[in-house]
């Protein structure tokens, strides 16, 4: 048994509890330090997930490199960790955009005059900020790691939940310094807001999973193990009937869609990332929301087949809507941030429809979704931070002609948009473009107007880029400076994923594809074969 | 000599990547950098037109696979290439074309301070516009689509800083992204039906699909053709797209990426000749197109928009020549190559024009103009006489053949055709001699602008006339080189076939009617415009005349029907979404803060009222228990 | 005599008992009736041990009776020095549990 995933969910870990014991940050340099011993910290995790990712056989199990710790043994709940095909990406995505989010965020924490006139850093909490910041972004990506390395039920949903505390803080805690205390108002109703919502749907899991234990103790599979409880359902061992099936599916279902989220839930989200500072915003839509998503894929479709092709249409319409609703929203924002969040419902709708179309393609283009969203809205969103932290304001209205003053920053803003968009040859395109024939293959007609959000992407991002950079400079963005090198340095790794990615996506598709085609064997779903199967091999290889 | 596929596009991606990533170290010779690029790429071409001349036909079409790139399941992605004579055609001409408009923009683009990226933008198009034409399958050629559209998009607005140059880039990306949904649609529908989205393979197996799903095929491509190709309805874009440099409106909105709607047709024509419904639509679609622009390229008074009608019009030619299935393929390239030449001449003339009248586009102001501009004067007169379809150059040849064509199309299908190509014809000697005669023509119309500086015309550096000279050959000599021993009809026949319908007119015939059209239609144009001086104010002008200046109302059309309302719905949308949906969260909340308000009343602090509730509540539960045990 | 007389006379006492809590508003009445209704408590289990023969009830009413001396020790106090800050013994006077 080797502990590699073990430590890397402790190396986060303690490192937000060594950061948050370090002395107050009374003077610059303390507080640099507290900064470079969480980025350090954050860098090693990269590097122990990036040994996952090398350790992990494509051809090989499902689950690998699994351990298991003994934790509440009277009720069969183990510390039970392993690795899929699915697990080994999203981990990687989480570890690679922690340190680039604390590169972007490194003065977002820094103590600064409050709007009565004094400075912040005289009082206790603003003494503790920074390394309160650092401290909880490197908890949740603690957090977020067992999450998707969690082979046990129980010990999912403990991640799951908790996850929302430092989330709640970090939005709380720390807005952008874009408003006066009407901003703050707004962001704790917008914390508490996030709180609740993911709080309700997470109470609804708890009683579906104690419902799914009791289930299976009464039918002696009592355990929370989730590799010994998918294939007691795929035996025929563990036999749930419909209706407590698809009422456990829909407990599970709701916690997993509030967080993803899912329309009509997705209302905490627009307040969430508006009011968040743009790091925070990163990893609530680029990290902990692919938790919802990505436990679709692992719980509900692994643990409630049946259940899941029964809901799969309902789900399918739902997730269409918020496509199109996500994006006309998105059109009607005045702010930018807002903008964003809303273009990332639209794209969470694009996850949820590829995951449940059932099709292989769907199914690895939403996984892939997940990769490339994650990179796309980072890029998107941190570049929309360093913007809105020059001018001191949110609202659209507030720029125009940023491109002729800090071209750099225009244009890997305009990158991040036509990630946005999908522009075929950058990342999101590969993994858009499957959802869509995964899902036009079993329901041609939601693929089809799932299809119109790619024109409505067009008009959102290209409207935001026109309205902010373009046109005569305004006077208030006329002294605008051009992107510093550390900003440039969080802006490169993640365009050059993107068009990596994009170009040769193969070594993600490698990795996910094992993992897909089990998932769809545990629904027993199958791609619908071609009409009229092409006689000759496809490809290029016969000259 | 098959790897040197790859680096035709390598030789321009690297030039762009070098350019925009290069930063102000290049600024100094970035021009020329992005300049050789195109050239080296035009050199690979000719390298590889060479070594297929050398080969027999059957040996010509090659392939490339370079790697696999998507690959899930029954879905497999290749970025592979395939170079056959059609493929060969368009790299000659993207490349040829290209490098010219490079070497122009030296010279026109040489005061812009931005001038390194406008390069490293132009070697961007060339790129992706060659991956289109050389992709062997339909989602690789979708990369270079969107590639060529966002190409034009940065090009169109590359002077950001004025409003209508931002307005006319997002436009024209939003107009065609419409367009790209038919072609993704289209890709899906291939890949449901064939497993596969290869070109081989699909046309292989094309005729086993249904007559239905084959129309829908088509009618997607189509849609995908019209925003590409700018034909109704999705033409609002190229009018507002001369809001880009002029070398731009020469190389992509004239010679190359608005024919990628005529490639894509012309490359599909397996599955448009097993669907004639769909050919029916193409062939629609033309015919208005090329009324159309016309209308709209008679009443401009923007020499770049007025081009720009005709731009509309001529594509319009091509894409009914394609309509008409294997009689209208070799013709419709034809036209395609022809046209690439003589328009993109004229938008390098226009161009000049304009560096020498301080970026002037008014016609009214110009006048007389050829005493002063000799060299741009013969050289637009060259194409003028090409795309009048003058007897000799080179868009006689190939307009000719297409209506001819049209009129082979048979039956009252075919008069009705050939009566619009050639009704296309009178228009386009009409509106062109009007451009001819207000900018070469008649008396100096130029006055001081707002400062006082009086415009002094004059001849354009070598860089910039150099290649309007080697484009006027083209526009001559070209046509007559393709029809000499129908050598183009035997180059293009093994990929798109070819079969000579039955025209129910002589070909003599044909040619007389299309001469006799030109001339009335040049006739006019000189009785309107020549004989007397053009006025600075343009008159009121009929009602068709006041539209034809609006676009024939397509932005108003637009406006009233998709903007309007989808505004409407948007803010519709934001207020339910904080108001309803959000609404009903808070008013749960506060709902459940209400009942909890009055609730806490209860607990109003007096021991003796909490005894009471002990006792009563003991009482409930003891008479509970005696009923219960009763019971 | 019959045992269960003892009964009838407990819930006499303890009805008393409870009836003047929730009527009477001194604090020193109040507490003597909430001593009157746990020896009537003690009176029952008392009786329910001489019925049923065993000593739990016995048992059980010394431990009422401890738990009563100690609740009246703390008690008084706490009336003691309530009557001192706010001279009144009324209950009805200290609503202070209310938030």
């Amino acid at each position: 048994m080797s502990y590699l995933l073990a430590v890397t969910c402790a190396v986060p870990a303690a490192g937000a509890i060594l950061t948050a014991a370090l002395p107050a940050g009374t003077n610059e340099a303390r507080r640099r330090t507290t900064k470079a011993i969480a980025l350090g910290v954050s860098v090693v995790t990269l590097a122990l997930t990036a040994l996952i990712a090398a350790d992990f056989k494509p051809g090989g199990a499902r689950y690998q490199l699994t351990e298991s710790h003994s934790w509440i043994r009277s009720f069969g709940i183990n510390f039970s960790l392993g690795v899929d095909g699915i697990a080994a990406v999203l981990v990687l995505l989480t570890s690679v955009l922690v340190p680039l989010v604390m590169l972007a965020s490194w003065h977002d924490a820094d103590p600064a005059p409050s709007p009565d006139g004094t400075f912040d850093g005289d009082t206790f909490e603003g003494r503790r900020r920074t390394q309160g910041f650092f401290a909880l972004i490197l908890a949740v990506e603690a957090m977020v790691i067992v999450s998707f390395l969690a082979t046990d039920v129980f010990l999912f949903y403990v991640f799951f939940e908790a996850m929302l505390i430092p989330m709640y803080f970090l939005i709380g805690g720390f807005g952008d310094r874009a408003g006066g205390p009407e901003a703050s108002r707004q962001r704790s109703y917008a914390a508490v807001k996030f709180l609740l919502y993911n709080l309700l749907g997470g109470l609804v899991m708890l009683a579906a999973v104690i419902g799914l234990y009791v289930i299976a103790q009464g039918q002696g599979q009592g355990t929370f193990d989730l590799q010994t409880l998918t294939s007691a359902v795929a035996d025929g061992k563990l036999v749930i009937n419909p209706t407590a099936e698809r009422a456990l599916f829909l407990g599970f279902f709701f916690a997993f869609a509030v967080k993803a989220p899912l329309w009509p839930l997705h209302t905490w989200l627009p307040n969430a990332m508006g009011e968040a500072t743009a790091g925070t915003a990163v990893l609530i839509t680029a990290v902990v929301d692919k938790v919802g998503t990505f436990a679709m894929l692992r719980f509900c479709l692994g643990l409630f087949p049946d259940a899941s092709k029964f809901f799969a249409p309902a789900i399918l319409v739902l997730s269409v809507i918020g496509i199109i609703y996500g994006a006309l929203l998105a059109v009607g924002q005045k702010d930018i941030k807002r903008l964003v969040a809303y273009a990332s419902i639209s794209h969470f709708g694009f996850i949820i429809l590829g995951i449940f179309a059932m099709t292989s393609q769907g199914q690895s283009g939403a996984t892939l979704y997940m990769v490339n969203h994650g990179i796309s809205t980072a890029l998107l969103m941190l570049i929309a931070g360093f913007l809105i932290s020059r001018r001191g304001s949110r609202l659209i209205a507030d720029f125009g002609g940023v491109q002729k003053v800090a071209p750099v920053l225009a244009g890997t803003f305009l990158i991040g948009g036509l990630a946005t968009l999908s522009l075929p040859g950058l990342a999101p395109f590969v993994s858009e473009f499957l959802v869509l024939v995964g899902t036009f293959s079993r329901y041609p007609a939601l693929g089809v107007i799932a299809t119109l959000g790619i024109v409505l992407a067009a008009l959102y991002v290209l409207v935001l880029y026109q309205r902010t950079m373009t046109g005569p400079v305004k006077e208030s963005v006329s002294k605008m400076p051009d992107l510093k090198a550390r900003e440039l340095l969080v802006a490169a790794p993640l365009i050059a994923l993107t068009v990596v990615l994009g170009v040769y996506p193969k070594p993600l598709t490698d990795l996910v594809n094992p993992a897909v085609a089990d998932t769809l064997s545990q629904v027993h779903r199958t791609d619908p074969a071609p009409a009229h199967p092409v006689a000759i091999p496809a490809g290029g290889e016969q000259q | 000599m098959n790897s040197l596929i790859p680096l035709l596009i390598a030789a321009p991606l690297v030039g762009a990547a070098l350019l925009l990533l290069g930063g102000r170290a290049l600024d100094r010779f970035g021009h020329w950098l992005g300049t050789f690029a195109s050239l080296l790429s035009f050199v690979f071409a000719l390298l590889l037109f060479s070594s297929m001349l050398g080969r027999s036909v059957d040996q010509r079409p090659v392939r490339e696979h370079l790697f696999s790139w998507i690959s899930v399941g029954t879905f497999q992605a290749d970025v592979s290439f395939q170079l056959d004579q059609l493929s060969m055609t368009f790299v000659l001409l993207i490349t040829g074309v290209g490098t010219l408009i490079h070497v122009y923009s030296v010279g026109y683009m040489a005061h812009d301070e931005r001038r390194r990226r406008f390069f490293g933008y132009l070697n961007l198009f060339l790129a992706a516009m060659l991956l289109l034409v050389l992709a062997d399958n339909y989602l690789l050629l979708y990369v270079g689509w969107e590639g060529v559209g966002l190409a034009s998009y940065l090009l169109i607005g590359f002077w950001q800083h004025k409003p209508a140059a931002a307005t006319a880039a997002k436009k024209a990306f939003i107009v065609n992204r419409v367009g790209d949904m038919g072609l993704s649609i289209a890709i899906m529908l291939m890949f449901t039906q064939f497993g596969s989205f290869a070109f081989g393979p699909v046309f292989a197996t094309a005729h086993q699909a249904s007559q239905g799903r084959l129309t829908a095929i088509g009618l997607l491509l189509l849609l995908a053709a019209c925003g590409k190709s700018a034909q109704v309805p999705l033409q609002s874009w190229l009018g507002d797209a001369m809001e880009g440099p002029t070398p731009v409106s020469a190389l992509i909105h004239a010679a190359t990426m608005v024919t990628a709607g005529v490639y894509l047709i012309t490359r599909s024509n397996a599955i448009f000749d097993l669907a004639p419904t769909a050919q029916l639509a193409v062939v629609c679609v033309g015919a208005v197109t090329l009324i159309f622009g016309a209308i709209v390229g008679c009443a401009k008074d923007d020499i770049k928009k007025a081009l720009a009608g005709s731009t509309m019009s001529q594509i319009g030619y091509m894409i009914l020549a394609a309509g008409l299935g294997p009689i209208g393929y070799v013709f419709a390239i034809m036209h395609l190559v022809t046209h690439g030449f003589f328009k993109a001449g004229l938008f390098l003339g226009a161009g000049s024009v304009m560096h020498g009248m301080n970026d002037e586009v008014n016609m009214r102001h110009y006048g007389g103009l050829r005493k002063y501009m000799p060299i741009t004067y013969v050289t637009f007169g060259l194409g003028y006489l090409a795309i009048i379809g003058f007897p000799g150059p080179s868009g006689f040849w190939s307009k000719d053949r297409i209506i001819e064509a049209a009129f082979a199309k048979g039956g009252t299908e075919g008069w009705i055709l050939g009566a619009v190509t050639l009704i296309g014809a009178a228009v386009t000697a009409f509106y062109m001699t009007r451009v001819m005669i207000m900018t070469f023509f008649g008396e100096k119309r130029w006055q001081p602008d707002a400062e006082g500086h009086e415009p002094h015309p004059h001849e354009s550096p070598k860089s910039m006339t150099v290649p309007m000279i080697l484009l006027a050959f083209g526009s001559v000599f070209a046509g007559g080189l393709f029809v000499l021993n129908n050598n183009f009809q035997h180059w293009l026949e093994p990929v798109t076939g070819f079969s000579e319908g039955n025209s129910p007119l002589s070909s003599g015939v044909v040619m007389a009617l299309s001469i006799a059209c030109m001339l009335a239609g040049a006739g006019l144009a000189y009785v309107v415009y020549g004989r007397s001086p053009v006025p600075a104010v343009p008159p009121v002008g009929s009602a068709l005349t006041r539209a034809a200046r609006r676009d024939l109302l397509q932005d108003d059309f637009n406006h009233a029907v998709l903007v309007r309302p989808g505004s409407a719905l948007t803010a519709a949308l934001v207020f339910f979404d904080s108001k309803g949906l959000d609404g009903f969260v808070n008013g749960l909340a506060a709902s459940i803060g209400g009942i909890s308000g009055r609730l806490r009343r209860v607990q109003n602090g007096y021991v003796r009222s909490y005894a009471l509730s002990m006792f009563g509540g003991t009482l409930v539960l003891v008479a509970t228990t005696l009923l219960m045990r009763s019971v | 005599m019959n045992p269960v007389n003892y009964l009838y006379l407990a819930a006499l006492l303890f009805t008393i008992g409870a009836s003047g809590v929730l009527i009477r508003r001194n604090a020193i009445v109040l507490f003597m009736c909430v001593e009157l209704m746990l020896n009537a408590s003690n009176l029952a289990l008392v009786t329910f041990s001489r019925l049923h023969d065993n000593l739990d009830g016995q048992i059980l009413a010394f431990f009422t009776m401890v738990v009563a001396a100690a609740e009246v020790v703390v008690g008084l106090a706490i009336i003691v020095s309530i009557f001192r800050t706010r001279h009144s013994a009324s209950v009805d006077d200290s609503n202070l549990m209310k938030l």
